[in-house]
């Protein structure tokens, strides 16, 4: 099975996972993102989780890393379709630190999160 | 063994593809103790866990086989996860946080927490050159 599809997306690379993100699939990942972000136009990686319930510390490791990619060039890593069990694994981590949930794919990268801080207060 | 409910032993090759089949496994061994989505996902994390570290730090390039051991009393059920690889030569430093020899391989160093975290009781054995044997227990609700 293939672990994700990716599809760059303007200046997003969207990487929909089709499989648990565990340590077998992070490397396939890591390699198929990396050689994307180097040939592509592309800023910001959006995991978009949405039909996979399971990711481990190994899943940490290959988002972390993405993120210590894309930071150099100003870019930011969002999730979505995130469900109950990996959203504990990024709360329990810390990730969201880091990493914005959106609710939505297509509200990915639009509003920086000071703007929205702005129109919600 | 001592008078179990349910007992079963899994060995597999150290390969990667091996995680998936660890965790289908101890989720059907799970089932007719009807655990909550919460806990089914808390034993595969933990499972997971222990297994990716016997194949990576484990044996890394080298083959070698990982042992699955799983049995159940009533509500409570214990996994053994066992390599005979590189072994651990200060156990207390690699159960410390984001501690990890492996960085260069986007390890992040919470897999022993997340075992922690994710059971009841964890102990980890281990000998440099012999292997680990990483014993977990969790009781369902
Ligand atoms: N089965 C094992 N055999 C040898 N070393 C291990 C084993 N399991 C864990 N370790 C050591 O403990 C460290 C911490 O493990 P862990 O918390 O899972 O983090 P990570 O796998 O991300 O490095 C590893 O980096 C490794 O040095
Ligand atoms: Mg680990």
């Amino acid at each position: 099975m293939q672990a994700a599809e990716y599809e760059v997306k303007g200046e997003v690379l969207v990487i929909r996972l089709k499989a648990d993100l565990d340590h077998h699939t992070a490397l396939s990942v890591r390699e198929a993102a990396d050689s994307l972000l180097a040939r592509s136009h592309a800023k910001h990686i959006l995991f978009d989780f949405t039909g996979v319930d399971f990711m481990d510390s190994s899943g940490i490791g290959v988002i972390m890393g993405r993120y210590r990619q894309v930071i150099f060039h100003g870019g930011r890593v969002g999730v979505t379709g995130v469900g109950a069990n990996v959203d504990r694994i990024f709360r329990i981590s810390g990730l969201y630190k880091i990493v914005e949930n959106y609710q939505k794919a297509e509200e990915a990268f639009t509003c920086p999160a000071y703007e929205r801080l702005a129109t919600e207060n | 063994m001592e008078n179990f409910d349910n007992e079963m032993r899994l060995t597999f090759q150290a390969k990667s593809c091996n995680e998936a089949l660890a965790r289908m496994t101890v989720a059907a061994f799970l089932t007719p103790l009807n655990p909550t989505l919460e806990e089914l996902a808390d034993t595969k994390t933990a499972v997971s866990e222990a297994v990716t570290n016997a194949i990576i730090h484990g044996y890394g390039e080298t083959e070698g086989t990982v042992e699955l051991w799983c049995a159940r009393r009533g509500r409570e059920v214990w996994f053994h996860v066992k390599d005979t690889g590189n072994g651990i030569a200060d156990i207390k430093a690699a159960m410390e946080p984001m501690y990890t020899t492996k960085p260069e391989q986007e390890r992040s160093g919470m897999g022993f927490s997340f075992m922690e975290a994710f059971t009841d009781e964890l102990i980890v054995e281990s000998a440099v050159g012999e292997g680990t044997l990483v014993k977990m227990k969790k009781v369902m609700g």
